[in-house]
């Protein structure tokens, strides 16, 4: 048995309430426990965050397509937008260890979306971007 | 989003209501940025109300202390809810920031 769901929204930040509301509702709908709701709607909010802050610039420039999908034990989540396309093994993990004092303020959003979804794959050609994460139900 | 704030002695007690994401995120900076220029430098934050928080809100977190730190004073977070707390030891915050479980206890280690 399989079952989808899809949302389009204006890429903002006004929308991400809206997003994880999307995909809360469809985590719950498959039977995906609170904690892995949390994780896979936490995994979104970065994701699109990163879609509206990076690739959009903030400026409201596009679209962003979610779509969830239920098939055997696999909870998988795509993410379409047409923002600036990056290289994401250009972007180093954080040191999670250092001082204070050296701590960035940023660079967690990819690193978090690694640590909640069991896998994470990117894909950028002309047709736009596109970002697939999957979550393990079992 | 709605921001409280409350004196205990010296201690400012900043108490978010709501989600901390990309959107919110700013506004709570801007707040306790505002706390730490206005209301000296030992400020909390009283998580009980924040369901939810992202990597904008950590950022906002991590400036503040930053600043803190810089006046010589110190931002200590309060009664973090389980999300959140994943998130804090998620990203190693745990280990720079000192947590306590009520509001009452973190404004008390400011006179230890």
């Amino acid at each position: 048995m399989s079952k989808r769901w899809e949302l389009t929204v204006d890429g903002h930040c006004e929308n991400l309430a809206t997003i994880a509301d999307f995909v809360t509702e469809a985590a719950q709908a498959w039977g995906l426990n609170e904690k892995a709701t949390f994780e896979v709607q936490m995994a979104v909010d970065e994701a699109c965050t990163n879609i509206i802050e990076h690739g959009y610039r903030g400026e409201r420039r596009g679209k962003i397509t979610l779509c969830c999908e239920c098939a055997d034990d696999d909870f998988v989540v795509t993410i379409r937008d047409n923002g600036q396309p990056f290289d994401p093994e250009a972007i180093p993990p954080p040191d999670l260890t250092c001082r204070l004092a050296e701590r960035p303020c940023g660079g967690l959003g990819l690193y978090f979306m690694r640590q909640l979804m069991d896998e994470v794959r990117f894909h950028f050609d002309a047709e736009g971007n596109e970002l697939t994460m999957i979550k393990k139900i079992s | 989003m709605k921001i409280k704030v409350e004196q205990l002695e010296q201690v400012t007690i900043v108490i978010p209501i709501g989600d901390i994401d990309a959107l919110t995120a700013s506004e709570v900076a801007a707040f306790l940025d505002s706390q730490l220029k206005e209301g000296g430098n030992q400020l909390v934050a009283d998580l009980s109300q924040v369901g939810y928080m992202s990597s904008a809100g950590l950022r906002a977190l991590l400036a503040t202390l930053k600043e803190a730190r810089h006046q010589k004073g110190d931002f200590r977070l309060a009664a973090v809810q389980a999300n959140v707390q994943q998130v804090l030891d998620m990203s190693g915050f745990s280990g720079i920031f000192q947590v306590f479980p009520t509001v009452e206890a973190a404004a008390a280690s400011f006179g230890d």
